[in-house]
Formats: C-alpha cells, sequence, structure tokens
C-alpha cells in the first residue's frame, strides 16, 4: 500500500479537522448533523377509510380502541382519548376521506407557546410533548393554528394528547404505527422525499389530484402533507390560515423586549435625576428654615 | 394619628414579637358587617369548588373546552385584573420619576392594590394550571421556553410583585417599627420603581401579545398586531379608573384613616387623573380607529360582532372618555366615578372579548363559564379585599406613617 505526499496531507487535515470540531470542507462530519426533516405524505384518494391507523395508534399509545364509525358528513375530532380520526367528506368528486392529526409544522405555534419546553421540535421533525416539563398552562392550545393539543380535563394529573409520529420508534429507525398498518395511503419519509414523491403522483395521473400539495406552504409548512382530489376547503382545511410561520407573528414583540429593557430605565433613571435637583434644593431649603 | 398604635420596638425583634403578630391577627371593629354577612359564604363555597377542582380535576368545575381552552380564571382574573392593577404603574411614575407630590398620599394605596392583585391573579392561575406542581420549570431547571410570550410574562410577573413588595415593604417596617430596615428599604424605592415601571410596560403589552399567535382565532374586529400597544395604552386609563373608583370607596369606608388634609387633597387628584384618564382614552380610541381603517373590516360591522364591537368602542369607550372630559372641565367629581366606572366595564368587556368572547367566536359549542367558575373568580377577589382590608387597618397606608418615618417614602 503506498501513500502519496498529496493523500496523506489530505488524510491529515481532515483528521485535524474533526479533532477539533473545524468543518471547514462542509462535508457531511460529525460535528454537522444533517438529519432532515421526516414527515407522512397522506394520499386520500388512495385511503379506503378503514381505520386500522387509528386502532394502531390506539394500541400504541395506550388509549381506548376508536368504536365510531365513520360517516360522511358527520364531523368526528380528535380528543384527550384520540390522536387521530378519518372524516369522510362529500365533495363533487364523491366521498372523500381526510385523516386528521398533528401536523408536525416546521415551525409550530405550539412549540413557540410553550414556556417550558414541553412542547418540542425534534430536529427528526417529530413535535413531540415531554409530561415532566409540561405545567398545563394550555398556551399550547391556544396558538396551534390547527386546534390539535388535547387537554385532558377530567384529570387531576392531565396530559396533553396529540400525535407525536411515535418518536420513540423513529429513533430507533422504525415507522410510525400508523404507517406501518396503513400500507396503501401514508408513507413515512424525509420531507423533501414526500414532496417529491406526491409531485410525481400528480404529474402521473393527471385528473385524479389537484395540483396542491396541502402542508407543502400553510404555517410555513408541516411534515404532514396531503394529496386529494379535491381542494382544501372541501374537505374541512380552514383556508384562512396563512402560509408564513405563526412563530414569526410574535416576533416584533419578542424583538422589542430587550430594546425596551435598556432605553426604559435608562430614560426614567434621566428623568429622575432632572427632576431630583429641584426636589433636593425644596429638602435643603426647608432644612434651612 | 396617635403613633402609640405603631409600637416601636428595637431593630432586633423583641422576644414579645409573636405576640404582637398574633394580636395583629385579629379582627378589629364589628364583625356583622353587611360586606362580611355576602363575603363569607361565598369565600367558604369558593374554597370548597377549589378543594373539588384538585380533587376531581379542571373539568369538574370549569366549562373550559378543547376548542377555548384559557375560561373566565385566565380571562378575567388574570387578563383582565392586571389592566386594572396598571395604577401602581402609572402613579409611581408620576410620584417618583416625575416628582409630583400632589399624588403622594395615594401612592401607597395603590402599589398595595397592585400588589395583591398580582399575588391574587398569580394564585388564580395555579388554579387554572393542569400541572401546577412544575409551575417552576420556567424560573429554574433548564426549560427555558424563552422563545415564549409567556415565559416572559412569567418571569415578569413574578419580578414585578418583588418590585412592589419593596415599593410597598417600608410601610410593612412602619409597622413593625423597625426603623434600620426601614431607611434600607426606603433607599430601594427609587430602583424598584424604575424596575417596575419597565417590567410593567412589558408585560402589560405581553399579556396581549400572548394571542397574536391566534390570528384566525379572534375575530378581525379584536384580532391585530398591534393588540400589545392598546392592551399597554388601555392598562393607563383602566388603571387610573380602579384607583379612582377604589378611592371613593376607601374614603367613605376607610373615612377614619384619611386625615381631613388628604381628604382635600384627594379631590384634587381626582379632577386630575380624570384628565390624564380622557388623554389616554383619546389616544386608545384613535388607536383603535386607526386599526379599525387599516382593517379594512367595514362590512364585519353590521353583523352581530359588529354591533358588540360598536358597544364597547362607543358605550364604554367614547362615551367615558366624553365623560371624563366633561368632569374635568366643570370639576365635577360625580361624573369622574361614574365615568371611573363605566370604563372599568369597558375594559372588563374588551378583555374578555380579547380572550373569550372573540376568540373561536365562530366555534360550535359556546364557552359560558360555569357557576362555580364564577364563584371562585369572585372568591379570589374577595379574599383580596380582605386581606387589604386587614393591611389597610393595621399598616401606615392611608394615613400619615409615623413621624420617625417622614422621609418622604
Amino acid at each position: 500500500m503506498s501513500i502519496n505526499r498529496r493523500d496523506f496531507f489530505k488524510t491529515i487535515g481532515i483528521t485535524g479537522m474533526t479533532i477539533i470540531g473545524v468543518n471547514a470542507s462542509g462535508s457531511n462530519l460529525s460535528a454537522n448533523d444533517k438529519t432532515e426533516f421526516h414527515g407522512i405524505l397522506y394520499d386520500s384518494f388512495a385511503c379506503v377509510g378503514c381505520q386500522s391507523c387509528e386502532m394502531a395508534c390506539a394500541e400504541a399509545h395506550g388509549l381506548p380502541a376508536p368504536e365510531d364509525e365513520i360517516k360522511t358528513g358527520v364531523l368526528r375530532k380528535t380528543s384527550e382519548k384520540q390522536r387521530c380520526v378519518i372524516n369522510s367528506y362529500s365533495t363533487p368528486q364523491g366521498d372523500v376521506f381526510v385523516r386528521n392529526q398533528c401536523m408536525h409544522c416546521n415551525e409550530p405555534a405550539c412549540v413557540a407557546a410553550c414556556l417550558t419546553q414541553a412542547m418540542y421540535k425534534t430536529k427528526e421533525g417529530p413535535v413531540i410533548w415531554r409530561e415532566d416539563k409540561c405545567m398545563g398552562c394550555r398556551y399550547c392550545m391556544i396558538s396551534c393554528p390547527f386546534d390539535v393539543p388535547k387537554f385532558d380535563y377530567s384529570s387531576t394529573n392531565p396530559k396533553i394528547q396529540k400525535c407525536d409520529m411515535c418518536y420513540d420508534r423513529i429513533i430507533k429507525g422504525e415507522q410510525p404505527v400508523c404507517v406501518e398498518a396503513c400500507g396503501v395511503a401514508l408513507f413515512y419519509g424525509t420531507r423533501r422525499e414526500l414532496i417529491a414523491e406526491a409531485r410525481k403522483r400528480i404529474a402521473e395521473n393527471p385528473g385524479v389530484y389537484v395540483d396542491e400539495i396541502y402542508g407543502e406552504r400553510v404555517a410555513g409548512g408541516t411534515g404532514y402533507l396531503y394529496l386529494s382530489p379535491v381542494a382544501p376547503n372541501e374537505i374541512g382545511f380552514n383556508t384562512t390560515l396563512q402560509n408564513s410561520s405563526y412563530p414569526a407573528l410574535t416576533k416584533g414583540f419578542l424583538y422589542s423586549v430587550p430594546s425596551v429593557f435598556v432605553l426604559v430605565p435608562t430614560l426614567l433613571l434621566g428623568i429622575h435625576e432632572a427632576t431630583k435637583s429641584n426636589k433636593l434644593k425644596q429638602i435643603n431649603e426647608d432644612e434651612d428654615e | 394619628m396617635n403613633s402609640t398604635t405603631y409600637p416601636i420596638t428595637s431593630d432586633k425583634e423583641s422576644p414579645a414579637g409573636w405576640k404582637f403578630f398574633l394580636g395583629e391577627l385579629k379582627p378589629r371593629g364589628k364583625w356583622l358587617t353587611p360586606f362580611n354577612i355576602i363575603s363569607i359564604p361565598i369565600i367558604i363555597t369558593g374554597l370548597v369548588l377549589i378543594v373539588i377542582r384538585f380533587w376531581y380535576g379542571l373539568g369538574s368545575v370549569s366549562n373550559v373546552n378543547q376548542e377555548i381552552p384559557w375560561g373566565l380564571w385566565k380571562g378575567f382574573n388574570v387578563v383582565t385584573g392586571v389592566a386594572f392593577a396598571g395604577g401602581a404603574y402609572v402613579l409611581t411614575f408620576i410620584v417618583y420619576i416625575l416628582k409630583v407630590d400632589k399624588y403622594h398620599s395615594i401612592v401607597r394605596v395603590t402599589v398595595l392594590n397592585g400588589f395583591l392583585a398580582y399575588m391574587f391573579y398569580a394564585g388564580a392561575l395555579v388554579l387554572d394550571l393542569g400541572k401546577p406542581w412544575n409551575i417552576f420549570n420556567p424560573i429554574i431547571g433548564n426549560n427555558f421556553g424563552a422563545n415564549s410570550v409567556l415565559f416572559l410574562v412569567a418571569w415578569h410577573f413574578l419580578l414585578y410583585i418583588i418590585a412592589q413588595l419593596i415599593e410597598f415593604s417600608p410601610a410593612i417596617a412602619e409597622w413593625l417599627g423597625s426603623r434600620r430596615i426601614h431607611k434600607i428599604l426606603s433607599g430601594m424605592t427609587i430602583g424598584a420603581v424604575i424596575f417596575g415601571i419597565t417590567l410593567s410596560t412589558l408585560h402589560q403589552s405581553g399579556l396581549g401579545a400572548l394571542f397574536l399567535m391566534a390570528k384566525e382565532k379572534i375575530h378581525p374586529l379584536w384580532y391585530n398586531e398591534f393588540i400589545p400597544i392598546l392592551f399597554l395604552v388601555s392598562s393607563v386609563f383602566a388603571g387610573l379608573s380602579m384607583v379612582i373608583f377604589e378611592g371613593s370607596i376607601s374614603q367613605r369606608v376607610f373615612s377614619d384613616k384619611i386625615s381631613k388634609k388628604h381628604k382635600d387633597e384627594r379631590k384634587g387628584i381626582v379632577h386630575t387623573l380624570s384628565k390624564i384618564c380622557a388623554f389616554a382614552m383619546f389616544a386608545y380610541l384613535f388607536m383603535q380607529l386607526l386599526v379599525f381603517i387599516h382593517g379594512k373590516h367595514y362590512s364585519l360591522l353590521n353583523t352581530k360582532m359588529g354591533y358588540w364591537y360598536l358597544l364597547e368602542m362607543i358605550g364604554f369607550v367614547l362615551v367615558p372618555m366624553l365623560l371624563y372630559f366633561y368632569s374635568y372641565r366643570n370639576f365635577n367629581l360625580k361624573v369622574s366615578r361614574i365615568a371611573a366606572i363605566i370604563t372599568i366595564v369597558g375594559i372588563v368587556l374588551n378583555r374578555l372579548n380579547v380572550s373569550i368572547v372573540a376568540f373561536r367566536w365562530d366555534a360550535a359549542v359556546r364557552y359560558v363559564p360555569s357557576w362555580m367558575e364564577v364563584v371562585v373568580s369572585i372568591t379570589i377577589i374577595l379574599i383580596q379585599i380582605w386581606i387589604f382590608r386587614w393591611v389597610i387597618s393595621r399598616m401606615p397606608v392611608l394615613n400619615e406613617p409615623p413621624k420617625w418615618a417622614n422621609n418622604g417614602h
């Protein structure tokens, strides 16, 4: 095995940079984690409304199995006992199934709202809730544009119930239970792959899907992506939601805080000093009398 | 005032110190006053309900639901109550920063009011929390959700309570008769005032900023990106109206505590506070108008929510504003007090509108507070009044401080 001078220096260089933690070459070394956000693609055209994902979800998270069946026109909602639901909507294209659960936003309002970091956006993509940190203030519920977090009002030690994309399985390299149970309408992968797959399906099946991936842009982009034969407003999505990030709405206020903390006391102190001299004079005069 | 009421002990607590405390705990005056007869049963009911709330969970007492997770305790006791406690920062600004001595006689009672309000509203918050034992998570440990508006509000709440305690502490020192501590505490007042005003501007607006992310959930007539500024400006006249209202009551109830000189001063105070309120309300109304015009929601006015909005803006901002102007021009204290009451109702309306009524106004199931929530809300306020009364009748708040402490604080 021969090693020339050039390769030798290259090896030394990379080793050195790895040790001191500098990643000058920009390659994927351990210091620079390039984990992408993962998500789930839901193809409502392929969904048959069998509820097996609901069953699998309930079983995996120790929740009661859902007993109500899907009925077109009857809105089922996620609750403190159910993390995901399938609904059926009557549309011009016939009845269309829609799955509702946490959208796993790229920039989640609930995470920005949480003052204890109980709501947490993992680097893998899922938004998870950490019980030991939560104080139950329910500000996440106020902030979530999709009304996802659900609170157990009947408990003395209440939990926030919402989909966590089976985070414990994901970090072990497994798929979420709903994806595993389904096999036809739910797909797990990186957000980038899923958008590419969705685009491919739209292009390859003209007339089947509307040319829109719900979740690609709404609320600054979400981890859950929807393919559907009808427009989002036909299947219960709130179309008034903004496409930009929700946490950005509080940015202006939060950014003003440091300036207020520097400027207001300075101003007050200045006025205080300016008015003090008068007062001192008065006191001195009083004492002279 | 007879200074013998306040035993002048040495700096170190005397062995009989605890006896002094026990003696002070005993009620003074008559027991069977109309206020006591009404308030005691309510407080007892409220306390029982609080036990039920912790025994069976929040849902057993409160009507809050999945769509409208914040009810009366947060919307009324916290969000509304804090606005009324705004008088403390406005008055400390006028008295300690601008050095307008005229208001000195009411600054202590206002700070006490503010301090108790914050204490009890923090209490209301604890009742509303699902896991109150985790309440210290954002304060200690590594759970800083620093990008949360609520994190900011929580910290400012805590710090402001401390600042107000320092502002009020000379009165406690006078009550206990410890001169040296009094001197130290009085020296801290100006720092606490400056810190307190800064914290107040931030958390009064912060309570509005809490709702910024609920963009589509709040009716467009109430949601706009200026909620924080509107909350801050309205806290000025909300707080001062409360000062006028509270003053007119304590002047009657604690008449024996207030010297003749202060009683005369009070008329002038109410008179000029009316003017400040009028101008603050004018600024507020003008901002609301600008926000409304920029929002282009003209068509929404001709809906149920639109009428409700107009009622709030005209009936409870414009009308009391005009009354305040009138009372100032004509030196009519009675009109000032009426204006104060209308303003207070208006602020309650405004805060409840943002946090409850206009919040998910389109929800299928409307939130209406249960009678139990109302009783607990009232209980919190009544206990606060009891403690307020206890402090007033013992510490030099409304009456003159003892001679030895007469150093302008």
